[in-house]
This record gives C-alpha cells, sequence and structure tokens, in this order.
C-alpha cells in the first residue's frame, strides 16, 4: 500500500549521496551543504577535456602545415638562414609552446575564471572549490592554489600514462625499475580512490575540493492555485480532512507527495490518492485526484509548518511527533 | 540607501498582491522575496558566463545586499517551510551567489601586479631554509659527479647523456674541446634549440616540485640527478685546463637555470618537509599551506627557463668571449639575488 519508496530502503540508497555531503561556514554564519563530486563525473570531466585539447592540438598542427603547404614552403630553398628556414624554425617553435601551454594553461585560464570548472567540468557539472579550514568556516579559492593542484597534474597522470606506455611497449621485458615506477606513479593516479574526500594529490597541495554545482530551477510555489483552496474540480466541494486524518503522515511524507504534485504523472496521482484514501478511511472517487492531492499537501503542509513553528517536528509517520528533546 | 529602498517598493506591489493568493505562511513568504531571488540569479548567471560588461552597476552594487538577503531567507526557510523544492533552490543559488561574492579576489593584471611586485620575493625568502638545503644537494650533486668520473671516466657516459658526434667527451683534444665552447659553426634553429629546452627544463622543475608531495625524497634524487652532469662536464674540461672557459659558457644562462632549479627542488623539499613535520596544524592543512606558497614560486620558476632558454640559445651564441660571458651570467645573478632577497622587504616593513 505504500506510495513512497520505503523509507529505510530509501536511507539506504541515499547512503552513498549522503556520504559526499559536506557542510561550510560561511562568514554570515550561515550552513551551506556542498555535495563532492563523484570520481566518475571527474574523470568523465578530465576525458572530456583531454580530448578537447588532443583536438584543438591536432587542428592547429594540421592548420599550420595548411599554411606552410599553401604558401609552398616545400618549393622554397632550405639552405640554413633563408628566410624560408627561418620560418620553419617559427613553426617549429609554436609548436612546442603549444604543446607546452596546452599541457598546463587550459586548466589553469579556465578554473581561474568565474566558473572555477574547466569545459569538460562545466558539463559534468563540477567545479573547484576551497577546502575549509578544521573548523568548517569557508575559504576563498586563490590563484595559487589553481596553480598549484594543476602542477601536481604532471605527476598523476602524464607520469603513469609514460610509465604505463613504456610497459607496454617494452613488454615482457620490462625491468624490475620499470615496474616499480609503474607502481608508484599508480599510487599518485589512484590516490583519490582511498580517501575521504576524494582528493587527487593536486587538491591535498592546493588546499582545494571538487565540488557539484547546483542548477535548480524554481519550482511553482504549491499554495496559490484553484486546488490549494481545496476546492473539489468534479463536485465543486471543499476538502476538509480531519486533525486525525492529517496527523497520520510526517514531513518525509509530504516531501514525496510535493514531488508527484510536481512531476503530475496521472498514473502516480491515482495511486498515491488511492493510497491515501485507504489510509485515512475514505472512498476514492476517480477523476478528482489533482484537487484531492493538492488539498491534502495543502492542509498536511498547514499542520507540520504550524508544528514545525512551536517547535514539533514530525519527521514521518513513525514519528510520534512530540516535542524535540530538551537540549 | 535609495538603492534600497527602490527594491523594496518594487517588490511591494506585484508580489504583496501574488502573496496574497497563497494559502499558506510559508509560500507568501517566498512570494514575497522571489522577485529578489531571481535578479541575484540573474546576476549571478551572467558573472558566471563571464559578461560582467552585461551586468549594470546598480545591480552590481546590490549583489551583496541580495546576497545576504537570500542567506537570511533560506535562514528563515529552513525553519518555516516545508517546500523541498524552494529549499534545494534557495541553498543552491546561495552557494553559486558564494561562490561569485567570495571568489578569487583579484583578476589576472592584479594578480600579476602583486606577484611581480614583491609577492614573487616573499614567497622565496619563505622558503629560505628548503633553499639553502637544495643549494648545498646542488653543491654535493657536482660534486659527486665530479668524483665519479675521476675515478672512472666511463662514469661520464652514463651522466652525460651522449649525442651522436658530440666532441664532449674523455679523452677528447683540448682544441676540440675549445671549439665546442668557442664555435663559429652556425647552430642552426637558436629558436627551436630554445624552445625545446625550456620545455624540457619546464617539465624536470615541475616534476622537482610536484614529486615532494613524496615527502620529498624524489626531489632530493633530482637534483642530485640533475647536477653530476655538471660536476662530470667540469671535472671533463678542468683536464685541458679550460675550466674557466667553461664556466664563463655555462653561466650566461646557468646562473639562471640553475637558480630556477633550486626554486623547484626547495618547493618540492618545503613540501615535503612541511608534510612530514607538519608541527601542530594538520597534515591536509600544513601541505595545503607549503603548496600555495610554492605554487607562486614554481610560476616565477617557468618564467626564469624562459629567460635561461632565450639566454642559452641566442646570448651565448651572441657573445664568443669568456670576459663578456662570466659577466653577463654575474650581471643575472646578481640581479635574481637582488630581486628575491632585496626587493619587497621594504614594502613588508611599511
Amino acid at each position: 500500500m505504500a506510495w513512497w519508496p520505503r523509507r529505510r530502503g530509501a536511507r539506504s540508497g541515499q547512503s552513498a549521496q549522503d556520504r559526499r555531503q559536506r557542510v561550510i561556514l560561511t562568514a554570515e554564519g550561515l550552513r551551506l551543504p556542498l555535495t563532492l563530486a563523484m570520481t566518475s563525473a571527474r574523470l568523465g570531466a578530465l576525458l572530456i577535456d583531454l580530448s578537447i585539447i588532443m583536438f584543438g592540438l591536432y587542428a592547429a598542427v594540421l592548420l599550420i602545415l595548411l599554411i606552410a603547404w599553401a604558401i609552398g614552403i616545400d618549393k622554397l630553398d632550405k639552405t640554413p638562414g633563408s628566410p624560408a628556414s627561418e620560418m620553419m624554425e617559427a613553426l617549429a617553435v609554436i609548436g612546442i609552446i603549444l604543446v607546452f601551454l596546452a599541457r598546463s594553461a587550459w586548466f589553469l585560464w579556465f578554473e581561474l575564471g568565474p566558473r572555477g570548472a574547466t569545459p569538460g567540468k562545466r558539463l559534468v557539472g563540477i567545479r573547484i572549490a576551497a577546502r575549509p579550514a578544521r573548523d568548517g568556516s569557508a575559504a576563498r579559492l586563490t590563484a595559487e592554489a589553481v596553480i598549484a593542484r594543476n602542477l601536481l597534474r604532471d605527476i598523476e597522470l602524464f607520469m603513469p600514462v609514460v610509465f604505463v606506455g613504456g610497459a607496454v611497449t617494452a613488454g615482457t621485458d620490462t625491468t624490475l625499475a620499470g615496474w616499480a615506477a609503474l607502481v608508484w606513479f599508480g599510487v599518485f593516479a589512484l590516490f583519490p580512490f582511498f580517501n575521504r574526500d576524494g582528493l587527487r594529490c593536486g587538491d591535498v597541495i592546493a588546499g582545494t575540493w571538487v565540488v557539484e554545482t547546483p542548477r535548480r530551477k524554481l519550482g511553482s510555489a504549491m499554495s496559490v492555485g484553484q486546488g490549494a483552496r481545496s476546492v473539489s474540480m468534479v463536485t465543486g466541494a471543499q476538502y476538509r480532512f480531519s486533525e486525525a486524518e492529517l496527523a497520520v503522515y510526517g514531513e518525509y511524507e509530504l516531501q514525496v507527495l510535493e514531488r508527484v504534485l510536481r512531476d503530475n504523472r496521472d498514473d502516480a496521482l491515482v495511486e498515491v490518492a488511492q493510497a491515501i484514501c485507504a489510509k485515512i478511511g475514505w472512498t476514492s472517487g476517480g477523476g478528482d485526484e489533482r484537487a484531492f492531492l493538492d488539498a491534502y499537501y495543502t492542509q498536511l503542509r498547514a499542520r507540520l509548518e504550524v508544528g514545525m513553528r512551536l517547535g514539533r517536528r514530525k519527521a514521518d509517520k513513525h514519528d510520534g511527533g512530540t516535542a524535540p528533546p530538551v537540549v | 540607501m535609495s538603492t534600497l529602498s527602490s527594491w523594496f517598493s518594487r517588490r511591494d506591489d506585484a508580489a504583496i498582491a501574488a502573496a496574497e493568493q497563497a494559502t499558506l505562511r510559508s509560500d507568501r513568504f517566498r512570494l514575497e522575496r522571489e522577485a529578489d531571488w531571481r535578479r541575484l540569479e540573474a546576476i549571478v548567471v551572467r558573472i558566471e558566463a563571464g559578461r560582467i560588461g552585461a551586468i549594470s552597476d546598480a545591480d552590481l552594487m546590490a549583489l551583496p545586499v541580495l546576497y545576504r538577503m537570500v542567506v537570511s531567507s533560506l535562514a528563515v526557510a529552513r525553519d518555516t517551510t516545508l517546500d523541498a523544492a524552494t529549499l534545494a533552490y534557495l541553498e543552491g543559488l546561495a552557494q553559486r551567489a558564494w561562490f561569485v561574492v567570495y571568489g578569487p579576489e583579484l583578476g589576472f593584471r592584479g594578480w600579476a601586479r602583486r606577484f611581480f611586485g614583491g609577492g614573487w620575493s616573499a614567497a622565496v625568502r619563505a622558503i629560505g631554509p628548503d633553499i639553502a638545503i637544495t643549494l648545498a644537494l646542488m653543491v654535493a650533486g657536482t660534486v659527486i659527479g665530479w668524483l665519479l668520473v675521476a675515478g672512472n671516466p666511463d662514469w661520464y657516459y652514463a651522466l652525460v647523456p651522449a649525442e651522436p658526434g658530440d666532441v664532449r667527451v674523455p679523452g677528447a683534444s683540448r682544441a676540440a674541446l675549445y671549439q665546442s665552447l668557442f664555435g663559429t659553426t652556425h647552430r642552426e634553429a637558436f629558436s627551436v634549440f630554445a624552445a625545446y629546452l625550456f620545455s624540457n627544463n619546464a617539465q624536470v622543475s615541475i616534476l622537482c616540485f610536484a614529486l615532494g608531495f613524496a615527502f620529498g625524497l624524489p626531489s632530493i634524487l633530482l637534483v642530485i640527478h640533475n647536477t653530476a652532469p655538471l660536476g662530470a662536464l667540469l671535472w671533463l674540461y678542468h683536464g685541458q685546463g679550460l675550466m674557466l672557459e667553461l664556466i664563463g659558457w655555462l653561466s650566461v644562462h646557468g646562473t639562471t637555470e640553475l637558480f630556477a632549479l633550486m626554486l623547484a627542488g626547495a618547493s618540492g623539499i618545503h613540501i615535503g618537509r612541511s608534510m612530514a613535520f607538519p608541527g601542530q596544524r594538520a597534515v591536509l592543512d600544513a601541505a595545503a599551506e607549503a603548496g600555495r606558497r610554492t605554487a607562486t614560486v614554481m610560476t616565477g620558476v617557468v618564467l626564469m627557463l624562459v629567460v635561461a632558454g632565450l639566454l642559452e640559445a641566442y646570448a651565448r651564441q651572441l657573445i664568443n668571449a669568456t670576459a663578456p660571458r662570466l659577466a653577463l651570467g654575474g650581471a643575472m645573478l646578481v640581479w635574481w639575488l637582488v630581486y628575491f632577497f632585496a626587493f619587497g622587504k621594504a614594502g613588508e616593513r611599511r
């Protein structure tokens, strides 16, 4: 009969989510909840960034070659000191500098911006932030922190790739030193999986972490429409629920009901309306579920919010709804 | 005050009329403030997109006030409303606004001014003990290189990576070695050489810094590993009585490059030392503090390596005598010493 996911089940389902919850304390004394980014999201963001960088590099090299070819560089005299060879030099310099910049400047440039995120991070909805001090008070992200966390990328990402690549190409000839280096750099690469906050080495050195960026639209107010006035759309009568009929549910059920109402899917509305009717002993008629649920939601919320103001909260239907313990 | 009153009056008419419609007290609370929340959201979205120019002066002035209003709305809403969607929206908005209001405090220009105007020097001075340790390690590395090669010249090939056609090998004649220092052979592609040197050196220094994370030990090894060839080279040229000429040849870029290597090694050792001996602080806090300080130093190291690459590729080939080479190298050394250890101190005292 339960129309909400079982509370206990919901809890165990949420526990992974809860484990990523952190709270920082702003200068105004506000406790701001943050959600740490999942490692898989960070990996995805990194892969997106790297593909953009690789693609950009290839495009740049191709462009340079096309330009060189278009002006007929292959037909020019290539003795040292000639204009053609000097231009080839200039192109080679641009190439080397591009490769160097691509490795660090991409991350630096975007993470120093107001979004604190590279395009890859933005796409998966995460950003970097300064880790709070031990007492939880929020800290500012500084340019130094961004530089530090990106300088460490070399040993976490590029060096392991070099060594893994070396091990693969060397095949069975890999020396003991090669394997040792591989394991050693593997430790850096796998560091984020072995600490509570999912920090990589760069985050440790820079005092940063990676959090999810909320993108929530403000939903409509629930108690504005006709339904909130508890008027049935079929009969025009008013729904009135007694104190006892409202007392069966708590805040948890209220918020599940809110989700159902906001989703506004017909089958869910019918199912929930029938479940509530069964619980409070009403006989459910068909066709007026939306108005019925609107009315029940509004009156239940009004009751619970009054209790809240008086310091009496009822977490869910199992909760007795007594006054909070005196602290 | 006029801006403040203008928002409140704006809110009055339409919003309060809408709020009258709402049955629940918490929804009335929300409807009365919704316009301010949405205004803040619009400002935050524009700042996040980097379009600060698109924000009117009035909005920019209002940003901190609007932020505080959302903060207080959220505090009230947490205690009075059970509307989960509104709470989630407010928490998200407060978080985004917090990142904007307390974002990185300076733009690039402000950062550069602070960096060159004393921030870099101060960071270098702050890791003074580590610089002393690194200097000792570099001297030790050079001595080790020299002693190894002096004991058995075969070590030379292990320390100095052999390039085909390189005349700088044990047993080379004085004339050949002299020629390698003052050769008029046109070294093709100076600029490519410079860019390559820079990219290579920058990678070594970044590695030196990054490996400080493993308690500094790999940084120590890297510093020794990178100075041992220097000792081997010195031994080789000393044997033919060309010591001073070699030092002149090296000093043009070497004073800058080795200084940069020293700072990079010192940064790595500083991080390693802070993590191994955090004192009263938590290890994570100590590491973060050391990392931020040395990141400033490392930014400077990369710049120094650009200078070193240019000196090595151009200046050394253009100046073909020992005395001016020594003068240039010495001048660079004096410049760095003055800039790091004398510059900006007055500002600190002021």
